[in-house]
């Protein structure tokens, strides 16, 4: 479903990603863990598209559909969603308009129909309860005054209500709490129960810690290190990464 | 609604691609009668015989005249234009079939569909002044269920006077206006019906002296619009003017007068645009509230006239003198703007607090894009006690435009207990434009509350992004980014026209990033 081949991405002047390779089949969740400035969310901006994230070398397509030359929208529209470590904040915006417009526009760039305000409503309603976010919430600007655990709400809520075919958690589980860390896993395993979709549905889960990978079971671990896949293994390597933390790797990244 | 609305919301989308950025770059093939080009007192009284008009306002002309002769153009804003020649523009012009119409049928067919273009409900409604039965039959039109409409299924009624180069072409629901006692008229109708009004109040805000382009104004204003709402009266709806400059090489000088007798309330919305042209046309209007004891007027404006193509080429050079003055006490005006249009902008609506606890009111929306010019602001006098006033500003500036804010606020000797709140945005989108703030404050009393806040910012790659994340396209993204920007001010609006002026905003940005 995604997969990344060689990928070299330049940010300004330096290389941080340097020569990447990841396959996620479909169904599966994958998870990517690796010391902080190895290059976790790069790659996550790089698979999004987002502007002085230069890919210089390398593939990136998603279901056979080459995304490289798209633009962020058009990944959008083609399924892929990202989760943002620091969320933004939009000023002026109703959380449920600023929901509503981009669910439209993705559809609409699909060739699907609109959905309307009021189905719109009763549908994203009943994700804010899973998710615990507020009526009163849903009415404020769009993240403004947030807690740092309420953005993270705010990103599964549009997780859920968009129900991307692949989607990258860039560490949405760091500053949740236990209930919240349990909120995520929910709106995951939701996401990959069969009855809805979940077969042909795709995850990449950058963390840091186990115990958001003990609500989502992955069925890969690997380890950046310096721009490159230093090490892949089973859900076992979580613990043993929790246990000897990164430093067995600093000499392999060099 | 009728067809012709609904049939301009799907056209606007699409033509506003095909016409680049300025979606009412049209212009109308229809003949027309011009005074000869330049300006001399024959051509004054030229203008002032086709109006029909009483010796004295052609006496008032005249004087005007004198002196606007005897000044000179304000160079002080921040504005860069080349010198204008005066005598090289035309300052009449009309559609040759005449002025004002007896019925629907005798609307020359392009004029129709050239407000038709521009969603004006002239003809959707079928009411054109003395039409009988029309008002009812327009307001059932207008009630009828439209996505548009407000929640309850009810559009509110807007009765609309369009003027097109110099002259008023139609005015409607003047018969329901009529019942509730509400003059709503162009103000040449207005000079002859009621002379009585008109000579009491013309000038008695904007003095005929007040500045270059006011006095311009007052020798040969062309038309425009007169509203007089009695004491205690409600007006039963929304009032809107309608401006269209057509001709090339002409003026447009409108002249607007609007009396709120004591106790009574009036909402007001101008419209303006022009076609491409690629030399400059010259707009200077005159604007005059006076607002009686405990009355209200609120005043909306969306300018959009021509800026002028992505090069700087041609568009409409904006000079306004639009001033309220809160006669007595407890009077309120509100201001509310969206500026997206014209190549160059001097423009600050101005509130005199005179009443004791009278309170002004500016909302400013600016955007200027490629090489648009702006400097626009607002001054806010109080002279009374307890006066009050609001300004909140916000300034969009992208491609290589520039524009500038600048407000002030004085409070003089006698006015007690006076506040002043002031918030003053910009937005910047890429990193050729400019924005700046010059706030001047005089107070001549210590009792004075005021309060500026003033931010800058630039258009953030990271919101952009995120919002691009989630789907939307690159100006979509913008856009949202911007109205979320100007949400304070959009508003203040007349909630009709609040969708409107969103989507102008969009359309106005178009190009500004990538
Ligand atoms: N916009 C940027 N400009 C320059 N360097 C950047 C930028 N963003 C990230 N980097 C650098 O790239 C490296 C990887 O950063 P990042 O992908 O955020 O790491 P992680 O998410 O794994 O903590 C770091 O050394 C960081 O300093
Ligand atoms: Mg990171």
């Amino acid at each position: 479903m995604l997969k990344i081949e060689n990928l070299h991405v330049t940010v300004g002047e330096s290389e941080i990603i340097k020569g990447l390779s990841l396959e996620v089949p479909a169904g599966e969740v994958h998870a990517v863990m690796g010391p902080n400035g190895s290059g976790k969310s790069t790659l996550a901006y790089a698979v999004a598209g987002r502007s002085g994230y230069e890919v210089t070398k390398g593939d990136i397509t998603l279901n056979s559909k080459a995304l490289n030359e798209m633009s962020p929208d058009e990944r959008a529209a083609a399924g892929l969603f990202l989760s943002f470590q620091s969320p933004m904040e939009i000023p002026g915006v109703a959380v449920m308009n600023f929901i509503r417009t981009a669910l439209n526009a993705q559809r609409k760039q699909r060739g699907e129909k609109e959905i309307s305000a009021a189905e719109f409503l009763r549908f994203a309603r009943a994700k804010a309860k899973v998710v615990g976010l507020s009526d009163t919430k849903l009415k404020r600007p769009f993240n403004v005054g947030f807690s740092g655990g309420e953005k993270k709400r705010m990103e599964m809520l549009q997780m859920a209500i968009m129900a991307p075919a692949f989607a990258i958690m860039d560490e949405t589980d760091s500053g949740l709490d236990i209930d919240a860390l349990k909120m995520v896993g929910d709106v995951v395993n939701d996401l990959r129960a069969p009855e809805n979709g979940g077969a042909s549905r795709g995850f990449l889960v950058i963390t840091h810690y186990q115990r958001l990978l003990d609500h989502i079971k992955p069925d890969r671990i690997h380890v950046l290190a310096d721009g490159r896949i230093v090490k892949s293994g089973g859900p076992e390597l979580a613990a043993e990464l929790e246990t000897h933390g990164y430093d067995q790797f600093a000499g392999e990244a060099a | 609604m009728t067809d012709v609305k609904q049939g301009i919301a799907k056209e606007t989308v699409e033509t506003a691609k095909a016409l680049e950025t300025y979606k009412y770059g049209f212009s109308t093939d229809i003949e027309s009668v011009k005074a000869p080009k330049g300006l001399n007192e024959d051509i004054i009284r030229y203008i002032s015989a086709k109006k029909e008009e009483p010796q004295w306002m052609l006496d008032w002309r005249l004087e005007a005249f004198q002196r606007w002769q005897t000044m000179s153009e304000p160079r002080w804003a921040h504005l860069t234009y080349p010198e204008i020649d005066y005598q090289d523009a035309y300052y009449y012009a009309e559609p040759k079939s005449g002025a004002k119409y007896a019925s629907i049928d005798d609307v020359p067919e392009e004029i129709l569909q050239d407000f038709e273009k521009l969603g004006i409900p002239l003809r959707e409604a079928e009411v054109l002044l003395g039409v009988k039965g029309a008002a009812a039959s327009a307001a059932e039109a207008r009630t009828n269920p439209d996505p548009n409409s407000t929640p309850n299924g009810e559009k509110p009624k807007v009765a609309v006077d369009a003027v097109f180069d110099s002259v008023s072409v139609a005015t409607t629901f003047q018969a329901e206006l009529k019942k509730a006692g509400v003059i709503f008229m162009s103000i040449s109708e207005a000079i002859r019906e009621h002379p009585e009004l008109v000579k009491k109040y013309l000038g008695s805000v904007v003095p005929v002296s007040d500045n270059f382009f006011a006095t311009l104004n007052s020798a040969v204003f062309s038309d425009g619009t007169f509203v007089y709402v009695p004491a205690g009266v409600r007006c039963p709806m929304e009032l809107s003017t309608y401006f269209r400059i057509n001709e090339a090489n002409t003026g447009q000088f409108e002249r607007t007068l609007i009396i709120a007798e004591k106790g009574s309330y009036v909402s007001y919305l101008e419209g303006c645009t022009a076609p491409m042209r690629d030399e400059n046309q010259l707009h200077a209007a005159v604007v005059e509230l006076v607002i009686l004891e405990g009355a209200e007027i609120k005043y909306s404006t969306v300018q959009n006239w021509y800026p002028g193509d992505k090069d700087g080429v041609g568009g409409i050079y904006n000079f306004v003198t639009k001033r309220a003055d809160c006669r007595e006490k407890n009077a309120k005006v509100s201001w509310t703007q969206v500026e997206t249009g014209s190549a160059v902008t001097w423009k600050y609506p101005s509130c005199i607090l005179r009443g004791d606890n009278s309170v002004g009111e500016f909302y400013s929306i600016a955007i200027t894009n490629n090489h648009q010019q702006a400097d626009t602001g607002t001054k806010m006098i109080h002279l009374g006690k307890n006066t009050k006033s609001r300004i909140i500003s916000k300034g969009i500036s992208a491609g290589k435009s520039d524009q500038t804010y600048r407000g002030l606020v004085s409070i003089h000797r006698k006015a007690d207990g006076a506040r002043n709140f002031t918030q003053c945005d910009s937005l910047l989108i890429g990193g050729d434009c400019g924005a700046h703030t010059v706030p001047y404050v005089e107070t001549k009393n210590p009792s004075a509350i005021l309060e500026h806040e003033a931010t800058t910012s630039k258009l953030s790659e990271e919101q952009l992004f995120y919002c691009q994340q989630r789907g939307l396209g690159e100006e979509e993204a913008v856009a949202l980014l911007v109205n979320g920007f100007c949400r304070d001010v959009l508003q203040e609006l007349p909630m009709e026209f609040a969708v409107e002026a969103q989507k102008l905003v969009q359309v106005s940005l178009e190009g500004s990033v990538g």
